[in-house]
């Protein structure tokens, strides 16, 4: 449960931000090491890229992108928010940073379908 | 008046630096209660050895925060309507501070850390100078009214969670009292306010959970304030070459 201090929007957008970022650290290493199989096995490679079409792996892809999107615009969001000195439109920042960030992960879900 | 009398089921922190628990004790529902209201009915006339603070009953004085149902709250200016979860009410010791006894915390470390950050006024002039003037609308004194309604209350300390994560943070209500000083043009010493406040416990520690300006009982926006001496931190580190 979340304690009652936390509930409000904008430490739901930083507990965002967190898990978000974390989620890619994590992937990341994986995706660099899939890249370089280009290099030193390409066979493998390819077989992985077909096991990517199957419907689990996309939906998994939808949930990257979403993370991706989720951290981008949190990011953008903190910069403005600590950077621009009119911040009283904070809570309006957030909101809009999550609706982009749904937004283009469902554009993204749509087209691999 | 209704005939027969409604109770609150309160329950309160009792103990020690070193150990607690929580006491239960029914308290009479009346129209218009506060907080302090309950905690006081409960003093005079269940246990007179329960501790607690307050001194102005009015907002002013800021000694008598206390975490209500869990969040941080002026208890002598908190309605018991507003805040009631069933008939039920948890009252305890601010978070984030040691406990002396019950209700009351040490808020030496919260008073501490102003003067760490630099919260204090350094002098530009003599008592033989002439007064400076200061514009009300120049840019300066705008952000200085959006901090010195401060009551320090430490309400905002408690909600803060980078406080709870590391001890050596200054806090939202120091750093927001040191960008007042950093914005006055009366203040002869800025660079040691921006030295004590970009350091290892200063503003960069921030994450902006926003939950000291959600909590703050005077409406003030200390994450606007820490937001102000990150930018003034970044501009001082990019413009040091030149
Ligand atoms: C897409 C562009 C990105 C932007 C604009 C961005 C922006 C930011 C910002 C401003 C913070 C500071 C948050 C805070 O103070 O709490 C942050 C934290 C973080 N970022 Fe990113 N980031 C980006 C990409 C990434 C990527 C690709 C990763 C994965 C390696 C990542 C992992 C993290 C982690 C683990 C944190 C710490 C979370 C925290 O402090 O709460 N970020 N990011
Ligand atoms: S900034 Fe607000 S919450 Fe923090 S000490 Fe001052 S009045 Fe209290
Ligand atoms: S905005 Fe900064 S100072 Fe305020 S509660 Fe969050 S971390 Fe603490
Ligand atoms: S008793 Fe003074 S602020 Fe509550």
């Amino acid at each position: 449960m979340i304690r009652p201090h936390r509930k409000h929007s904008l430490w739901l957008a930083y507990i965002l931000h967190r898990i978000s970022g974390f989620g890619l650290a994590v992937f990341l290493p994986f995706h660099f090491y899939l890249l370089s199989l280009v290099l030193t096995e390409p066979d493998r490679l390819d077989g992985f890229l077909s096991w990517t079409d199957t419907p689990i792996v996309k939906f998994a892809e939808f949930g990257l992108v979403f993370l991706l999107a989720v951290h981008f615009f949190g990011g953008l969001r903190l910069m403005a928010l600590e950077f621009l000195p009119w911040s009283i439109s904070q809570k309006t920042l957030v909101a809009l940073a999550i609706a982009s960030a749904f937004l283009i992960a469902t554009i993204f879900f749509l087209q691999v379908i | 008046m209704s005939t027969k009398q409604e109770n609150i089921d309160v329950s309160v922190w009792r103990g020690d630096p070193h150990s607690g628990n929580y006491e239960n004790f029914k308290v009479p529902a009346h129209e218009s209660q506060t907080i302090l209201d309950v905690v006081s009915w409960i003093q005079q006339n269940q246990d007179a050895t329960l501790s607690y603070r307050y001194a102005c009953r009015v907002g002013m004085c800021g000694s008598c925060a206390m975490m209500v149902n869990g969040i941080p709250r002026w208890t002598c200016r908190t309605h018991v309507k507003k805040v009631l979860k069933g008939k039920k009410l948890e009252v305890a010791p601010l978070r984030n501070l040691p406990v002396i006894k019950d209700l009351v915390t040490d808020m030496d470390t919260f008073f501490d850390k102003w003067i760490s950050a630099e919260g204090l006024h350094h002098p530009s002039k003599t008592r033989l100078d002439p007064i400076e003037e200061i514009e009300p609308k120049s840019l300066g004194r705008v952000e200085i009214n959006a901090g010195i309604e401060c009551i320090n209350c430490s309400i905002c300390y408690a909600a803060c969670d980078t406080v709870t994560n590391n001890s050596d943070y200054l806090g939202p209500a120091a750093l927001q009292r040191a960008w007042t000083v950093y914005n006055d043009v009366k203040d002869a010493d800025k660079q040691t306010v921006l030295n004590a406040v970009s350091g290892d416990g200063g503003c960069l520690n921030c994450h902006s959970q926003g939950s000291c300006s959600v909590h703050c009982p005077n409406d003030l926006n200390p994450m606007n304030a820490i937001a102000g001496l990150k930018r003034a931190t970044a501009t001082s580190f990019f413009n040091r070459k030149g």
